[in-house]
């Protein structure tokens, strides 16, 4: 009984709950459908490698690039209380960046004209450059973050291709391949583990930085910050840096998976699957208290409802439908009105036959 | 707000006078619509026979009751002709030539610097108050309500307006007049209302109220029954009981206060004292850094320092409880641990989190000390009553252990016993060593916890009151200012 009532009380733990039952009903609907959901198995690929192999595996394989951003995503919506709509369009341009360090402006060229991890720091730096500026634009000059970050969600693309004169660069180094796919002899996709570096680099600063107490502060009461001598401002503007990291860290993985890059699909609607994986983890779009975590098992509670449906062959263009239904479902789940009235149901539920003993 | 009795006369300008939580504002409500008054009294109105029914301001507008509120309500961008005739006509065709003209006439009449074809914006403040006046005028007002009015006019302009008031009040428009400037109101109107607590005190002619009066009966204190409180607490006595730890010099900020000097002694407890809107929360947040400083000097233990921003502040040893608990006070979702520790954690810096069971440990002390009503450290602040929030925040700057603490208001919206035990600990922290600085709306407050007021009114300094001079009579007399005795 105790346990119960606490998924309907708010705050503390329990917000994990909500990802966590989302997956649950998830996994118990494959479960019924179909157990051959799953199965993991060793297998070879195309490049001779042993690997794991299964839906379980693409889930946490693509579910990654999702995670990363929304590490970055609860952040920004933590401390700004908007989203950023312009990580889709950023991460067309950190990858657009990275294959022009990498072709060094032949986009046919047969050699690495630099190591992939300069390109990689050179892509990072520019997309927190591109975050800094949705940073001031939101933070300095207080404009709404969702129409300070449209103005890179229209130009993004746009930009991207003219990093490389709107040619499409193909990286021949099969080593590039490596962070979207698999380093031989690790059986585990690279992108599973760049995520959980992520992870476990934002736990730490977490724990070992008061970026936490100083982000939720400023969500929550800016003017009181302000008087307990936070600068508003700079909180906002880091939250936006750190997310143009994390960006950076998806756009590599977004052009390692096909060695090459399409401005115009490469991660497209990725941030709203991004803000979704914020919703889902029970935080507050407008701001406040995070949790990080529930944030990142939101993320892949989405890519296990996509990785679902095209199990069940639902065509590409239907997909969008079918997980609207289903995040209209879980939203309005979780939503505070439903919490309530479910606690006061319970309540009721409780205290009938209390009264029939008396 | 009950059983408020309010008549206007015509041709007559009538202060409503109170303060802040008065019920003034609940008065004009009623009166034009806003609030449904609830069954209880009735309005009457030359001319018409039964009670009128005020349900919408709407139908104040059509009884001819006009209001114009503090902030200026028109659209900048149209022109002075469209914002007078805006919502109003039935017409659907506009006539703009006879709109101008009408516009033109109506300005000329009241003698207002604008033309009907300007725009608005292009006018300055007082002209913009002067056409919301000529457009509630035009509107076949017999009263005219006019909230704060003057509160962002300058010196000039507000003569202006007055000048203007008093044409209307030649024409036989009856005029209520809420403001919080007391020169104000002895310069224009005729009868003050005052009201206290949404309770009527009385209805004066205003040669029958001197200023001393006036103040009194806002505050609630007649002037016989007041008893002076003598403070029993033990003064603070070391070495260094006479070296100054704060010093301002022509401190002025963005918030529009009229520069000031000020000091406070080790160990000293002095206070800000004058009506609401005098300007003393501007001038300790100036000290403070909480408003943009514009001009001034601060030493702090008598070397110079800069204080622009809270942060510089706090690390001179500077603390500062707010006014508005919920405003710029409490983190309402976070933790009443997060909330102690807040102030000390920034001090810290980044790099430097308190530890979990350091923070509780922190937490726990201050629960104890302060005997904060609390589930638990783990609860959000916005859950606990209004007196257990500010011991929250008041624990938060001790936690700093400050040499100087500035307490806005430690004491409204909190219950008397909660009241009663911030002033002995401000007293008791003052007798250890810390300066602090007292603001309080209840004078007894301040004379029982304060051994030196500085006295505000109308965004300046008029005077210092200590020792002998700390009585109800000289505070609330240095407050009303003017020819008083």
């Amino acid at each position: 009984m105790q346990k119960k009532k606490s998924i309907f009380s708010k705050g503390g733990n329990t917000q994990l709950l909500i990802p966590i039952i989302a997956l649950l009903i998830l996994a118990l609907f494959n479960l019924i459908a179909d157990p051959g959901f799953f199965k993991i198995s060793l297998g070879v690929n195309s490049a001779g490698d042993t690997i794991l192999s299964g839906y379980l595996i693409t889930i946490l394989d693509y579910g990654s690039e999702l995670a990363i951003l929304a590490i970055g995503m609860t952040l920004v919506t933590a401390a700004s209380g908007g989203q950023d709509i312009s990580v889709g369009a950023g991460i067309a341009i950190a990858g657009s960046v990275i294959l022009r360090v990498l072709c060094g402006g032949d986009s046919r060229a047969e050699e690495l004209q630099a190591p992939i991890i300069v390109a990689f720091l050179i892509g990072c730096v520019v997309a927190m450059l591109f975050g800094a500026f949705n940073g001031i634009l939101v933070a300095y000059f207080k404009i709404q973050p969702m129409v300070a970050t449209l103005i890179l969600y229209t130009a993004g693309r746009s930009i991207a291709a003219w990093i490389n004169n709107n040619e499409l660069p193909v990286i021949k180094e099969p080593k590039f391949a490596y962070f979207g796919g698999f380093i031989p002899g690790v059986p585990v996709p690279t992108t599973f583990l760049i995520a959980l570096v992520c992870v476990v680099v934002i736990l730490l600063v977490l724990k070992f930085t008061t970026l936490g107490l100083y982000t939720q502060a400023v969500g929550i009461n800016e003017s009181s910050s302000r008087l307990n001598g936070l600068n508003p401002i700079f909180v906002k503007f880091l939250a936006f840096v750190i997310l143009g990291l994390c960006v950076g860290v998806a756009g590599l993985i977004k052009v390692s998976r096909i060695s090459s890059i399409n401005y115009s699909v490469i991660a497209k609607d990725i941030e709203m699957d991004a803000i979704l994986a914020v919703a889902l983890g029970g935080n507050a779009l407008s701001g406040g208290k995070f949790n990080m975590i529930a944030s990142i098992l939101g993320a892949y509670v989405i890519q296990f409802l996509t990785t679902t449906l095209y199990k069940f062959e639902v065509q590409a263009d239907a997909l969008p439908a079918y997980k609207a239904v289903v995040v209209i479902i879980l939203v309005v789940i979780s939503s505070p009105v439903v919490s309530d009235k479910l606690s006061a149901l319970w309540k009721k539920v409780k205290k009938t036959p209390a009264k029939e003993v008396g | 707000m009950q059983n408020v009795d309010f008549t206007l006369c015509e041709g007559e300008i009538h202060a409503l006078m109170g303060e802040n939580g008065a019920g003034k504002s609940t008065l004009i409500k009623v009166l034009t619509g806003v609030y449904p008054e609830d069954g209880e009294g009735t309005i009457h109105i030359k001319g018409l026979d039964k009670a009128a029914v005020i349900r919408s301001p709407q139908d104040a507008q059509k009884l001819g009751i006009s209001t114009v509120y503090q902030e200026i309500t028109l659209c900048p961008n149209l022109t002075v002709a469209e914002n007078m005739y805006i919502g109003r006509g039935n017409n659907k065709v506009m006539n703009w030539k006879k709109m101008n003209d009408g516009a033109n006439k109506i300005l000329q009449s009241l003698d207002i610097p604008a033309t009907a074809t300007q725009q608005l914006s292009s006018c300055s403040i007082a002209i913009q108050q002067m056409i919301a006046i000529a457009r509630a005028v035009d509107m076949e007002c017999k009263v005219l309500i006019l909230d704060e009015p003057t509160s962002s006019l300058d010196d000039n302009e507000v003569e202006k307006l007055f000048g203007m008031m008093r044409d209307l009040k030649a024409k036989g428009v009856g005029i209520i007049f809420v403001t919080h400037f007391l020169d104000q109101v002895y310069e224009v109107c005729d009868k003050i209302t005052v009201l206290r607590d949404g309770k009527l005190v009385g209805e004066f002619v205003i040669e029958d109220l001197p200023r001393v009066k006036l103040v009194a009966k806002m505050l609630g204190k007649e002037l016989d029954d007041m008893s002076e409180i003598k403070s029993e607490n033990t003064v603070y006595d070391g070495d260094d009981a006479d070296q100054v730890i704060y010093e301002a010099e022509g401190l002025q900020s963005a918030a529009k206060i009229k520069p000031f000097n000020f000091y406070i002694k080790k160990g000293e407890v002095n206070g800000f004292t004058g009506l609401l809107g005098s300007g003393r929360s501007e001038c300790v947040r100036a000290i403070f850094g909480a408003d943009r400083v514009i001009a001034g000097s601060a030493k702090k233990n008598g070397k110079p320092v800069k204080i622009t921003k809270p942060i510089e502040a706090m690390k001179n040893g500077i603390a500062y409880l707010p006014e508005d608990r919920k405003v710029d006070g409490i983190v309402g979702d976070l933790s009443v641990r997060d909330n102690i520790i807040l102030a000390l954690q920034v001090l810290k810096g980044f790099f430097h989190p308190i530890s979990k069971s350091q923070a509780y440990k922190f937490a726990d002390e201050y629960i104890k000390k302060l005997e904060i009503k609390t589930a638990s450290a783990d609860t959000p602040i916005k859950s606990l009553s209004g007196g257990n929030q500010q011991k929250v925040i008041l624990a938060r700057w001790l936690l700093m252990n400050p040499e100087y603490l500035i307490l806005d208001e430690p004491t409204r919206g909190i219950d008397i016993g909660t009241k009663i035990e911030i002033q002995k600990l401000v007293l008791q922290l003052a007798s250890e060593g810390m300066s602090a600085t007292f603001i309080s709306s209840e004078t007894d407050e301040m004379l029982r916890t304060c051994s030196r007021l500085v006295v505000m009114r109308d965004r300046k300094v008029v005077g210092e009151l200590s020792g002998e001079d700390l009585t109800q009579n000289k505070i609330m007399s240095t407050i009303a200012g003017g020819d008083q005795k």
